[in-house]
């Protein structure tokens, strides 16, 4: 009989070129996607005179710096550079670009999916922390930095040390306006910023299954900020119907053949895991970080934590954030909101934010920015950017934008932003700049309040 | 990249949780091209006021010839930017101490020389304490994976491929050459067994 095997063993093993005496593994990279950001790796494989070793592997998008308005004349010459770069590499070694006209642009962790690139049972990697976003698929996908980009562009395989396996299994019925990005946030505050650190998570349970392709997506992007490179979800009918008919995805015989061999995508009954978590559905809360890290998050109806004499770092965060200990969350002002990127950019991000927008105004100023522009065309055909203007906020081109403000998008020293972000350190958004982490529904109660404020009560007046 | 095995230098403390690469270089110094050095970049805002004036009050500008920092958990967590370590680096850090660090600034360390040591709770408070704001003598033993920093003579944890790779200065792309062969032999069965996984065309695909 064989050993039951998780679903990151069979991933492991489908890739596996060689293993090294010391357990270091080499291998097989099926799709790697670069930025403006890869210009340091792009540099280094120049520098040895080497080229890309599978180009129609290999795909550029235009994200990170990507201007979210006026794009037809670029204003700052660095980000001008930072993208001219960006497709000089991809012209010289023959990639296909996802340029800033394209109407395909967008982030790419959402851009992958969309187009089919991502795929159940593929090895994905990108030069950005947020790589595992594809997970949601069933696949093998992590973050690098630039030497190891480098070396995916000369060698289509990586060195990496297996990582140890954990599953998290969320049971039962998610409560109205409580989302995936609860569910993360969630286990984060719980488990702590280095909780998941050297593992690769799987996500299982009734209530993963129920989650949409989107919300799975939002949920393994924010693995990492747990300190996890991988997240995974098995593929099921929902990955299987997101797949099919998209642009680079398997057609014909080549789609009987993948869809059998992603059923085999799960981890065994009986398979172990080094750390097992489990969480139920109904205790999940809309969540909100008050911090400067995504563990110092709490229900929206809590309240700051009170200081303790060595507690620096709650000290130190508070005093950042520009809060009291023991005060309430929930009625704090805030200055502006923001929706987008990889986390909760997608269509039902938007959706999720204009059913609460609809038919009210904003208090504060706010930018939505859609995570790809067939996301920001699909919501045009809906309407969903009349409600956005309608209601005072910004309608803007798609890019990373304010969530790590290479492109401008930045918020001001001072100011405190209600985010559908990743991270809300210190700087993040911009110097000295108060980031609260919550969902893109959530963000929206807080515009239409001016304030931090429990989406659910705007649910129950049965307004939306 | 040239290999080490020990160290000395001087050693400061990062006294704080979760340096992560955002505070370690803020976002819009990425697009500099490496030449220019980093250095200048590293924990830019945190040293610096808001007007740009170095802070005296900041262990790390009273300590300019460091090369050894001893910093609090989780540090390097968050982004995947190598430019964090490239940062470190160029200021002169050699290696870090800390009791736990984010997985892949670590790996991004050690394919910059630069020693990412897990150290315990224990340790870093003996350190930070006996440290202070000040600066002392460290001598660093990869060799040995043991560390003298002042008073204190310790054990530090590295795993041992990353050992390996530190002290002969191993580069990937070299190694990984070395299996041309295994690696063009998998890729054979690979595409044999998955034809799926190769992108579909689009363009002959809508033929
Ligand atoms: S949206 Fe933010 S987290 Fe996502 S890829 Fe862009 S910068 Fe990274």
């Amino acid at each position: 009989m064989t050993q039951p095997k998780t679903l990151l063993d069979k991933l492991w093993a489908s890739h596996e070129v060689l293993k090294r005496d010391d357990g270091v593994s080499l291998l097989w990279v099926d799709r790697h996607l670069v930025h403006e950001g890869s210009h340091h790796a792009f540099a280094k494989i120049a520098a040895r005179g080497l080229g890309v070793a599978a180009p129609h592997l290999t795909f550029a998008i235009v994200d990170h710096y990507a201007p979210t308005r006026e794009r037809s004349r670029i204003k700052d010459p660095q980000i001008a550079h930072m993208i001219e770069t960006l497709r000089a590499n991809a012209k010289r070694h023959d990639l296909k670009l996802f340029d800033l006209h394209d109407p395909n642009q967008g982030i790419v962790h959402v851009v992958g999916p969309e187009q089919g690139l991502t795929l159940p049972g593929l090895l994905i990697n990108c030069g950005d922390s947020h790589t595992s976003t594809h997970g949601a698929f069933g696949a093998l996908a992590f973050g690098i930095g630039a030497t190891e980009v480098a070396h995916v562009l000369a060698t289509q395989t990586i060195w990496q040390q297996k990582p140890k396996a954990m599953r998290i299994t969320v049971d039962g019925s998610l409560g109205a306006g409580v989302t995936a990005k609860d569910i993360a946030l969630t286990w984060i505050a719980r488990l702590g910023t280095g909780g998941a650190q050297g593992h690769a998570v799987e996500y299982a349970g009734s209530t993963i299954r129920a989650l949409s392709m989107e919300a799975r997506m939002t949920l393994c992007n924010l693995s990492i900020e747990g300190g996890a490179r991988f997240g995974m979800v098995a593929p099921d009918e929902i990955t299987k119907s997101y797949i099919k008919g998209r642009p680079y995805a398997p057609k014909g015989s080549n789609w009987e053949k993948a869809t059998t061999a992603w059923d085999a995508l799960v981890s065994d009954n009986g398979a172990t895991f080094d750390i097992d978590v489990h969480i139920d559905a109904s205790e999940i809360a809309p969540t909100v970080t008050w911090g400067t890290s995504p563990e110092q998050a709490m229900p929206v109806t809590a309240t700051l934590p009170d200081l303790t004499e060595q507690d620096h770092q709650t000290r130190e965060a508070l005093e950042y954030m520009g809060l009291k200990a023991g005060q309430s969350l929930a009625g704090t002002p805030i200055d502006q909101v923001f929706i987008g990127s990889c986390t909760n950019g997608r269509i039902e991000d938007l959706r999720a934010a204009a059913s609460v927008l609809k038919g009210r105004r904003a208090k504060v100023p706010g930018l939505v920015s859609p995570g790809s522009q067939l996301i920001k065309a699909q919501a045009e055909r809906e309407g969903l950017d009349k409600v956005f203007i309608q209601s005072g906020l910004e309608w803007a081109a798609s890019g990373c934008s304010m969530c790590v403000g290479m492109n401008g998008d930045l918020v001001q020293s001072g100011k405190r932003c209600a985010s559908s972000t990743n991270r809300n350190f210190k700087g993040r958004q911009g110097r000295g700049a108060r980031t609260h982490l919550m969902s893109p529904a959530m963000v929206a109660a807080a515009a239409v309040t001016g304030e931090i404020y429990d989406v659910r009560k705007l649910l129950s007046e049965g307004e939306i | 990249m040239a290999g080490w095995r020990v160290h000395t230098g001087q050693a400061v403390a990062l006294a704080r949780a979760n340096v992560d690469t955002d505070q370690l270089i803020p976002a819009r110094f990425m697009s500099v091209p490496r030449v220019q050095g980093y250095g200048d970049y590293l924990l830019h805002d945190v040293r610096r006021t808001e007007a740009g004036d170095v802070r005296n009050d900041f262990s790390l500008n009273n300590a300019p010839n460091a090369s050894v920092l001893i910093a609090g958990p989780n540090f390097g967590s968050g982004s995947s930017r190598e430019a964090a370590v490239y940062a470190l680096v160029d200021a002169g850090v050699r290696a870090v101490f800390a009791p736990s660090f984010g997985d892949i600034f670590a790996s991004n360390a050690i394919n910059n020389g630069l020693l990412p040591a897990r150290i315990d709770l224990a340790i870093y408070e003996t350190l930070v304490s006996q440290l202070a704001e000040g600066t002392c003598e460290a001598k660093v033993d990869l060799e040995n994976k043991t560390a003298t920093i002042g008073r204190e003579t310790f054990a530090f944890a590295l795993d041992e491929t990353w050992r390996t790779k530190l002290m002969n200065g191993w580069d990937d792309i070299d190694l990984t050459q070395q299996h041309a062969g295994e690696i063009a032999l998998f890729k054979k069965n690979y595409t044999q067994i998955t034809p799926w996984v190769a992108p579909e065309d689009i363009v002959e695909s809508t033929l």
